[in-house]
């Protein structure tokens, strides 16, 4: 998993253009650290189950709000301490990533698919249905995208799913937008027209002519809505609106947690904390991203 | 200049339709019916229901129905609530100065705070003042905002005891309420110790809802005032012997500032998404709060009525924005 999030599919089969990458990648420190961090968090995702000590639901009666092992009280049994059912705090952190982690990947491909698709379609359909399409995006971008999802998952049901599922229709139309703003400066230069006097078809320049050309800000934000959807998703199940108890969810964590916080720093602080370390990293890695794909965008 | 104001306002319109839209079909596409959810548990007869289906107007034709709600929603009527039977649209403006002034605060915390430290990070550029900068910045980018509150409520109030928790004001203080803004009222109020209590409540929410724009603001600025110092008329400056305040403060930063206006505008939709969970934890009693409560107490025209005025309100400053940009500069109207 590490390996893979290290190395962008597209330039596989080319060495040269992978070097290259990771010659600019790495340039960028932050950027580095970003990937180590968040190649932990994919490992801790990847062995949840192995890594935590215990079952995250499972409660230790005589334990219950035990502060961290460092603290007067705290034992090495429980290093993070428990929570307010006795239940670990560091195995419910620990399985807790892989929701993050799902959230991310399931949020990022739904709304990258969709976007795309319908980027490329508005960027090579005639005008009025490019008008259309971009009208509705427009209308999306209307709502503030939590308010929306927040809707949406009224509407839904409250639930781990539901919420993935507002937050990529959320996240849609900056997909479409980029994707379309791409097609049309693509659709200009010589090698499209090429292409098509050499009698490529509608679908064959839109995805393998246009398509390859246009991915670099597409991947660039797509790194940068994986740490969106993770704060979204945590931000709904802080609400209520998201996962729902007892999953170990960081945002329902600490929604669980919130009666708690001047009692129990612990059970406020780690939770919270294990977000923003994952978001940081991954926009850390999205800013090296950045630089490394896109020469176009200013390098800050 | 009236043709770009024309064409905007020409985009504006569809896109209000289909919010209003949106809006409208939000209510009928809820899983079960309405009016049973309703009445609740109490359930209802047969004639009561009757009389709210043609209250409510479900027995016409869906477009007919849509067409009643965007006339309605053109002459101010967004419904009552299930709850408190009051009109939305009144209950919206009575609790949206509480949003406002919250937002407002924020807004200025961050570009009083933004400004500065981008333009300071972007001339020192490389050195240890920017790397600080801009790391913090980072962090606030990646904060969760509603864990960054408790945070903040755990040391300010919990172990200094500085601030209170919730609310606008102490229970203490009754004043009538003349603009609806906390700090304005409890000034004119005359009463000891009002304002500085309304400045306390006020503080945490502030930081807390201000933390995300203070951070894009801030790289923001960096950014701008970077391409600008790269400009030809600096340097032009610099050979003058102009002193460098007087290039970074005047020169420079003018310039640095068109898109950092954009983004400030274009932060409206941030605030009022950020206004949700900063209102719901500090419980403050404004726009925020207002819907996730009536989300969860199933008070649909409430939901309905306030995704719509706040779509609104997000498109009108979007279309202010846009009219302010070409105003400024030209090159955008004429595209």
């Amino acid at each position: 998993m590490a390996e893979l999030s290290a190395t962008p599919p597209k330039t596989e089969d080319r060495p040269s253009a992978l070097r290259e990458f990771w010659y600019y990648f790495s340039e960028n420190r932050g950027a580095v650290f970003g990937l180590w961090v968040f190649s932990a968090f994919v490992l801790c995702a990847a062995f949840a189950p192995l890594l935590a000590p215990y079952d995250p639901t499972e409660q230790f009666r005589n334990h219950i709000l035990q502060p961290p092992a460092w603290q007067e009280g705290g034992s090495w049994a429980f290093p993070l301490g428990t929570d307010p059912l006795g239940r670990d705090m560091l195995s419910r952190l620990i399985m807790g990533s892989r929701y993050s982690f799902f959230v991310g990947i399931v949020v990022v491909c739904v709304a990258v698919t969709g976007g795309v698709i319908v980027g490329l379609l508005s960027g090579f359909a005639p005008k009025w249905v490019d008008t259309m399409i971009m009208r509705v995006m427009d209308i999306i971008l209307s709502f503030p995208s939590l308010l929306l999802a927040l809707v949406l998952v009224a509407i839904l049901g409250p639930s781990l799913t539901n919420a993935m599922i507002a937050i990529a229709i959320v996240f849609q139309p900056h997909y479409v937008r980029l994707t379309r703003a791409s097609v049309l400066a693509e659709r200009q230069k010589d090698y499209v027209t090429s292409a098509r006097v050499a009698g490529a078809g509608k679908a064959r320049l839109m995805f393998k002519t246009v398509l390859p050309n246009c991915l670099a800000p597409i991947i660039v934000q797509a790194a940068l809505s994986f740490s969106t959807a993770i704060l979204d998703a945590a931000a709904l199940g802080f609400l209520g609106m998201g996962a729902q108890p007892p999953t170990p969810e960081w945002g329902t964590m600490l929604a669980e947690a919130r009666e708690f916080i001047l009692r129990a720093w612990w059970v406020v602080t780690f939770p919270g904390l294990a977000i923003l370390v994952t978001v940081l990293a991954i926009n850390l890695m999205g800013d090296g991203l950045r630089d490394a794909l896109d020469p176009k965008l200013k390098r800050s | 200049m009236f043709g770009y104001f024309l064409t905007r306002l020409g985009m504006f319109v569809p896109t209000f339709l289909g919010v209003t839209l949106i809006s409208f079909m939000f209510i009928r596409v809820l899983p079960g019916d309405p009016i049973i959810v309703m009445a609740g548990e109490r359930g209802m007869t047969e004639e009561r229901y009757q009389e709210m289906v043609e209250k409510l107007g479900f027995d016409k034709p869906v477009l007919q129905q849509y067409w009643d709600y965007l006339v309605g929603v053109l002459h101010g009527d967004l419904g009552e609530s299930f709850v408190t039977k009051k009109p939305v649209w009144d209950e919206f403006f009575a609790l949206f100065p509480a949003t406002l002034e919250l937002s407002l605060c924020a807004m200025i915390f961050a570009v009083a705070l933004g400004l500065p430290a981008g333009v300071i990070a972007a001339v020192n550029r490389g050195k240890f003042f920017d790397r600080a900068l801009m790391s913090s910045a980072l962090v606030g980018y990646s904060m969760p905002i509603f864990w960054w509150a408790l945070l903040l409520i755990i040391v300010f109030s919990g172990n200094l005891g500085w601030t209170p928790v919730s609310g606008r004001i102490d229970l203490l203080y009754y004043f009538p309420s003349v603009t609806g803004f906390m700090l304005i009222d409890s000034l004119l109020s005359g009463q000891p110790g009002a304002f500085g209590s309304a400045v306390r409540h006020l503080i945490l929410p502030t930081i807390v809802l201000g933390t995300i724009p203070l951070a894009v603001i801030a790289r923001q600025t960096r950014s701008a005032m970077l391409e600008v110092l790269g400009e030809d008329y600096i340097r032009t400056a610099r050979a003058k012997g102009l002193a460098p305040a007087r290039i970074n403060g005047l020169h420079a930063l003018r310039n640095a500032l068109i898109p950092v206006i954009t983004v400030i505008g274009l932060s409206v939709g941030t605030l009022l998404a950020g206004a949700i969970l900063t209102e719901t934890i500090f419980s403050w009693p404004g726009i925020g709060k207002w819907m996730v409560d009536s989300i969860f107490r199933r008070d649909y025209p409430v939901v309905q009525g306030g995704l719509l005025m706040i779509a609104v309100i997000v498109m009108l400053v979007n279309l202010l924005v846009d009219v302010l940009y070409g105003v400024i500069n030209p090159k955008i109207r004429r595209r």
